[in-house]
This record gives C-alpha cells, structure tokens and sequence, in this order.
C-alpha cells in the first residue's frame, strides 16, 4: 500500500503545519485580549490617558494577530472532511458537536464584538466600550474550552459507546464529554499559556523599542507600563503553568503512559523498590536509539522523577517504553501496515517536553528579573542593555515553548487519532489523491511563510512608529440616513 | 427519516441561506473595490461599510461546517474530502481575504495596499464562484462509491450547469454587494453603483433563464418535484425582477437590498428542496447519502437541538444590534485633482 503510506504521511505533515502555525497566533491573540482588556480596565477606572493609549496601541497587534488567528482556525475546520474523511465518519458524532457549539457560543461572540470594539471608539462611553473587548477576551477563552474538549475526546475518550452495527462510536453523555478529566487539565494549562505568550509578547517588544529610545524619550514611561503590565500577567501564566503542568504529567501516568514514559526518557520500567535508594531518577538527558527503542545515552539526577511522578520524595514506578509497547501489542492486537509498533517518537518527546518546562523556567526568571529593575525607583531597566536584549528574544520565546506543547501533546498520542480506538492510518480520506495534499501542503506552506513574515514585518513598523504615530488622518465621514427621513441636517 | 433528523436538514440549509444572505454582500463589497471605488479614499470607505462585521458574517460559514459536522457527519466526511481542491480554493480565498483587510492599513505605500486590496478583490470572486459550483455539483450527480467516497476528476466538477450556477452566484454575491453600498455609502459612488445594476440586473435574470434551463437537463429536480421546483424558480426569477423595478424605477434602497438577499436564500432552498431526502446525490441513485443514511445519532440530534434553540436567538440579537450600531452612510472626501 505504497501509496496510502504517502496520503497519510501527507495528511499527517499537514495536520502538524496546519496546527502549529494555528496555535502560534491562538495563544498570541487569546493572551492578547486579556491583556488590552487588562489595560482597558485600567484607563476607565483610572482615567489616565495614557493607559487608553497603552489599549489601542496593543490592540493593533491583537487585530492583526486574531486575524491571522480565525482564518487558519478555518483551516481546522474544514481539514477533518477533507483529509481524514474516514475519522469523521467514526466519531462525527461526538467530534461535530464540540465544534459546532464552539461556532455558535464563542466565535460569533469574538467576532460580532471585536468588530464593534475597534469600529466604535468614539461612539459609546468608555464603560460600555470596556464591555466589548471583555465579551471577546471571554468568547476566545470559551471557544477554547470547547476546541480542547474535542482535542481531550481523541486524547481520552469518554461518554461513548460503539455501534457495531454501522461501525462508529457514538456519544452517550454529553455531560462526560464536558467533564472529562483530560480536558480540566489540558484547558487550565493552554489558558495559563496563552497569558505567557501574550505577556512576554507585550514585554519583548517593549524591550526591543525601548534599546532605541533615548533615555528621557517621553515614550518611556509607556513601555515600561506596559512591560510591568505585560509581565505580571505572564507572571500568573507561568505559576499557572508549573501547577497545572504539573498535575498534567501525573495524570498522564494512568491516561497515556507510553506518553509519559518517552517524556521522562524511561525505557526499562522503574520500579522503585527495586533500587537501593527506593526513588526513581529523572533523566536530565536522554538520547534514544530509534531502532531499538533502548537509551543509548543518559544523564540522571536521583530522586526527581519519584518527586516530580510520585509527589513524594521516594516510591512511585514507571513502566518503560519497552514494557508498554509489549502491553499494548497484548492489548490491542499486532500492529501491521502503516502503524508498525506502539512507541511515539521518543526523542522528539522527550527533547519537545524539556523545551516546554525549561523553557518555562528560563521565562519565570526574566519575569523576575525585568520587574526588578523595572522598579519605580530604578532605572536598571534602561541601563543595562544587555538585559533589553534578552527581553526582546523572549518575544519569539513562547511560540518556540507552546509547539514544544503541543508536540508532545499530539505526537504522544501516537499511532492513535482516538486514543486506543483508531490509528491514523484507519482515519485518513481514502478518496483524496497524493497531488491534492502534495498541492494544497506546498501552498499552505508559502502561505504561512509570508503571512508570518507580513505580520513580523508590520509588527515592527507599528512598534517604530510608536504609540504616538499620528491617526490616519480621518478620511471618511458618517451620514445617519434617520436624519436623512426626519429632515435634520445630517452630521458630519 | 425522524423529525429530529428534518429539522436538522432544514437547520443546515438556514445556515447556509443566512451565511450567503450576509458573507454574500461581503463578498459583493469586496468584488467592487476595482470596480466601483476609483480611488485609495473610496476603496477606503467601502472598506468601513463591511469592515465591523464581515467577520461576523464569516462565522455563520464556520457554524454551518461544524454543524453538518455534528449532525451529519457523512455527508460532511463526502463532501469536504470529495470536493477537495475547490474547498481548498475556497479555504486559500478567506484566508487572504481576511488577512488582507487587516494588512492593507499598515501599508505605507499605495502600491503596497493596493496589492491586498487586489487580493480581497480576486478572494471576494473566487470564494462565491468555487461554492457555486460545489453547490451545484452536489445535487447533479457525482461518482460516490458504496461506502460514500466521491473520487470525480475535473470533468465531473465543471459541466456547463456547475459554471453558470458557479456564475449565478458570483453575479448575485456582487449586485447584493452593490445594494448594501447604495445603502451605506453617500457620495459619488451611489451613482456609479446605480449605472451597473441599470446593466447587470438584465443580465441576471436571463442567467437564470439558462441555469432553469441547465437544472431540467444535468439534475432531477424537475422530474421528480415539478411543482416545487417551477413554484421556487419562479420565485427566483420574480424577486430579481422585483429588485430591478424597485431600484430603477422607484428608486428605493433597503428592499432591493432585501430582495437580492432572497434570490441568494431561495437559491438555497431550491437546492435543498430538490436534495430532499437525499444529502449527496451520486451517478448511481443506489449510493445516493440520504439523510437518514448520513446523520448522527438521535441523542447528539437533540442535544445539539437544545443547544441551538438557547444560543441562537441570543447570537441574532447581538448581531442584529451591531448592524443597527453601524447604520449610518459613509462618506468618502472627493479628492480635488
């Protein structure tokens, strides 16, 4: 089946490119909302210009990034039909439903409000402009609590049932659907992300146009509001993020062991009472030998994964890669064709989830360090300008850190679509010919590179030309065409 | 076929009668930023009409997607992988389109805006004509096998009834277009929108002459439901006409616009009408998707039912409002050469 191998391997490249150059402008424009709503908040309690500024300036980067941001969602959509046609068959049922809902309760919300909150400035009080930007910072959040409900079904299905008859699973409880454990860990843990991003986003490139402002510029004052704003809502993401990531893993344990096993870099199950210090060890490095499955290299630190796995400091046990992949064979039968063994990428898994927790680290200590010598009393911020630099790297640093998420997430949970339920190979269109998806993946790829290097590119100029660049000059004008009837003279 | 199962059908046809009633003027606005404006100021001003709630519009798209999804789900999984290269263009044009309208203000050269306002404007045709023909392929007939894969190859998606219908559509899209600008633009523009429509209502009236014409021959509709089908054709033809009278002679502006949103919502109708039972119909009448052959489960039918009855009466209301909030008429300066 020479040529199934390449719809799936195709199908596959795309759903990866598709989702992670989504979910680069996802978490950018779901942070953002909250932070321009943040600073919304703060002018029309405070009443300070400058914060109303801090809004619109901020804002046109949240535009932008939310429209890059709907229309690959669009992509998502669409791509369940086009590409995996047989998957949509199996779980429509259950799949269209979250997606739909999600439609209908959060994205006409987003939209419809966005559209009035930047058309209307001018046009309501500040209170009831406020009220705008809320309801669509809100419907994003919500929109993806609905999204990760459906991605949390694949990852861990509940509240269904399998109609032998017609060959599908069908739902049974939409209620488990919605309290499915995976979701209560994995939609915490996107929301705290997507505050990270868009904190250090706001920061970085603060940092970036601060290194060319002299140092009694009068928009001074404005980026250093807005790093401090930006980074204590990035502050409360990575807390959030160490806590729920936290439980994540543990939960992974029992939901999708082989996940966390290739994560930690464990092969030969750990039992801990088997060793003399009575703890499991976290492997600092491992490399592991694709064929074999087996580490070839490893650099251990004792008892952290008992602390990190076990949340004590001795106990707990990992089954191995090795011991799994036997489980799951017992389990579900020999794999054959596409799907040739159990094991997911473990390399990949492991380096990608290190990336994601270090780097998280790596993010809470610039946090730190920028509020400090951002101090009202300190001018540390704008002296030491090697710090500028690295606080303007950030900006690209959380993109790098919720791929690394999301690879692990989605590529743990291979050679499964639905966990334990359906491989990718069963799940692809069966219809749709190499030269569409090698087509549509060429062209998705040169849309993506320049729609990324347009929004970097304008990005920038924005950020040059300051919160204080004059407005285009007001080129239209307005008529209410109720004056027109009653005869009043119309307004300009 | 269950009652639940019915109205789901009639559910997903308003979808998508209510997504080409208000993506269709968009598209319309979109299509005249090189015919209509003359210049950065007037591509500007069309620009505000549909800026706040083009995006809203777009969603009604994403709504009808998901819910075929939900509640179809093999009539989803046949449609989207066998018409996969026209979704794809379909996909390609939204996505530059939206992206464009945001792009197009940071600009700081003309030539340099004018490319994504050339974008919106090829986005804005290609979107309406590829749904077309989709449209109009589903219900003539395709090569869908017994387990529900379509596999056609070029010939199968264009047949002269899939490029006049792909036509009618755009050329609807556009004169709906070109009734919401008379509404919300003053000025200069009015005119010229005016002058158009004096030659392209004649012109839609005589394509859908053709495309009745083209329906007895490449679908079974009149066949099989001849009263239903002439009863909607005629309606089609008659709201066009009304539109036409209403704009040249009477000179009114808000009901021809109501009326070339209706030619847009009886086309559908006309669609789904002749579909009944059937969702997709094949070259074989034995593989034909039926909508009980096709849909979801009757538990995720009535939850997604109660789901629907709740939210959408609230999402018409706040989109209603945000129509009403940008009401008035745009005005764009005349620039003094």
């Amino acid at each position: 089946m020479q040529t199934l191998v390449g719809i799936v391997d195709l199908a596959r490249f795309q759903f990866a490119m598709t989702t992670i150059f989504h979910f680069f402008f996802v978490p950018m424009s779901i942070g953002l909302g909250v932070v321009v709503a943040t600073m919304e908040t703060l002018y029309v309690i405070k009443k300070d210009e400058i914060y109303k500024k801090m809004t619109q300036f901020w804002g046109k980067i949240f535009l932008l990034s939310f429209a890059v941001g709907v229309v690959t969602g669009l992509i998502q959509e669409f791509q369940f039909g086009m590409n995996w046609s047989a998957y949509s068959r199996y779980v429509g049922d259950i799949f269209g439903a979250p997606l739909a809902v999600e439609a209908l309760v959060a994205f006409f919300a987003e939209s419809t409000f966005l559209g009035l909150w930047s058309f209307t400035w001018d046009r309501f009080k500040p209170g009831i402009h406020l009220i705008f930007i809320w309801v669509t910072a809100i419907a994003s959040l919500l929109s993806s609590l609905w999204i990760l409900a459906a991605n949390s079904f694949m990852q861990n299905p509940v509240g269904y049932a399998i109609d032998n008859e017609k060959g599908r699973a069908v739902l049974t409880n939409f209620g488990e659907l919605l309290l499915n454990k995976q979701l209560w860990v994995e939609f915490p843990h996107v929301i705290v992300g997507t505050l990270v991003t868009a904190g250090f986003i706001v920061a970085g490139m603060s940092a970036f146009k601060l290194l060319r402002l002299k140092k009694n510029d009068q928009q001074v004052p404005f980026f250093r509001k807005s790093i401090n704003i930006a980074l204590t809502i990035g502050l409360v993401g990575i807390v959030g993020a160490f806590i729920t990531g936290d439980q994540h893993a543990f939960d992974l344990q029992s939901m999708q062991p082989m996940k966390y096993a290739a994560m930690e870099g464990v092969d030969e199950s750990i039992n801990s009472a088997d060793r003399k210090d009575k703890a499991q060890p976290w492997a600092l490095l491992s490399v592991t030998n694709p064929k074999t499955h087996k580490s070839i290299a490893k650099i251990e630190i004792p008892y952290v994964l008992s602390i990190l796995g076990n949340h004590s400091l001795t106990g707990g046990n990992t089954k191995g890669t090795l011991e799994l992949n036997k489980e799951f064979e017992k389990e579900y039968g020999k794999p054959s064709g596409y799907v040739k063994d159990y094991y997911v990428p473990e390399n990949t898994l492991f380096f990608a989830f290190r990336i994601m927790a270090m780097g998280a680290g790596l993010l809470a200590l610039v946090a730190l360090v920028a509020l400090w010598f951002n101090r009202k009393k300190s001018n540390l911020i704008l002296t030491q300008r090697w710090f500028l630099w690295v606080l303007g790297v950030m900006t690209f640093f959380p993109f790098v850190v919720n791929s690394a998420g999301w690879i692990v997430t989605e590529m743990g949970r291979y050679p499964w679509v639905v966990y334990g339920l359906m491989t990718v190979a069963d799940a692809v269109s069966p219809n749709v010919s190499v030269a569409s998806l090698l087509t549509s993946n060429i062209l998705y790829f040169l849309t993506f590179s320049t729609l990324g290097g347009v929004m970097i590119w304008i990005s920038r100029r924005v950020l040059i030309a300051g919160p204080d660049a004059p407005e285009e000059e007001e080129a239209t004008t307005e008529r209410d065409p109720y004056d027109d009837l009653t005869g009043k003279e119309a307004k300009a | 076929m269950s009652e639940l199962q019915f109205i789901w059908f009639l559910l997903i046809a308003v979808l998508w009668a209510g997504y080409l009633f208000l993506e269709g003027y968009d598209f319309g606005v979109g299509m005249q930023f090189f015919t209509v404006a003359r210049d950065q100021h007037e591509r500007e001003a069309l620009y505000e009409t549909i800026g706040p709630t083009w995006d809203g519009n777009e969603v009604w798209l994403i709504t009808a997607g998901g819910a075929t999804f939900a509640a179809f789900p093999y009539w989803y999984a046949s449609l989207f992988s066998g018409f996969y290269l026209l979704l794809f263009a379909i996909l390609m044009a939204l996505i530059y389109r939206g992206v464009s309208f945001e792009f197009r203000e940071y600009m700081p050269t003309v030539p340099g805006t004018q490319i994504w306002e050339r974008l919106i404007a090829i986005a804005s045709f290609i979107a309406p004509f590829s749904l077309g023909i989709i449209f109009t392929a589903m219900v003539s007939g395709t090569p869908i096998d017994a387990k529900g894969n379509l596999s056609a190859g070029f010939f199968d998606y264009f047949t002269p009834f899939t490029v006049v219908g792909g036509v009618a559509v755009v050329l609807m899209c556009y004169i709906h277009g070109l009734n919401y600008t008379r509404i919300r633009i003053d000025g200069e523009m009015r005119y010229r929108v005016v002058k158009q429509l004096k030659v392209l209502y004649p012109l839609l009236v005589a394509g859908e002459a053709v495309f009745a014409v083209l329906l007895f021959f490449y679908t079974n509709f009149i066949q099989t439901k001849p009263v239903a089908t002439i009863i909607i054709l005629a309606l089609i033809v008659a709201t066009t006409v009304c539109g036409w009278w209403l704009t040249i002679a009477k000179d009114r502006e808000v009901l021809p616009f109501v009326a070339s949103g209706l030619t847009l919502v009886e086309l559908v109708a006309l669609l789904f009408v002749g579909l009944f039972p059937r969702v997709m119909v094949a070259n074989n009448p034995a593989h034909d998707l039926t909508i009980t052959s096709s849909s979801s489960t009757p538990y995720t039918l009535q939850v997604m039912f109660i789901v629907v009855l709740t939210v959408l009466p609230i999402v018409l209301a706040y989109q209603i409002w945000s129509f009403w909030v940008f009401r008035k008429r745009i005005v764009a300066p005349k620039v003094v050469e």
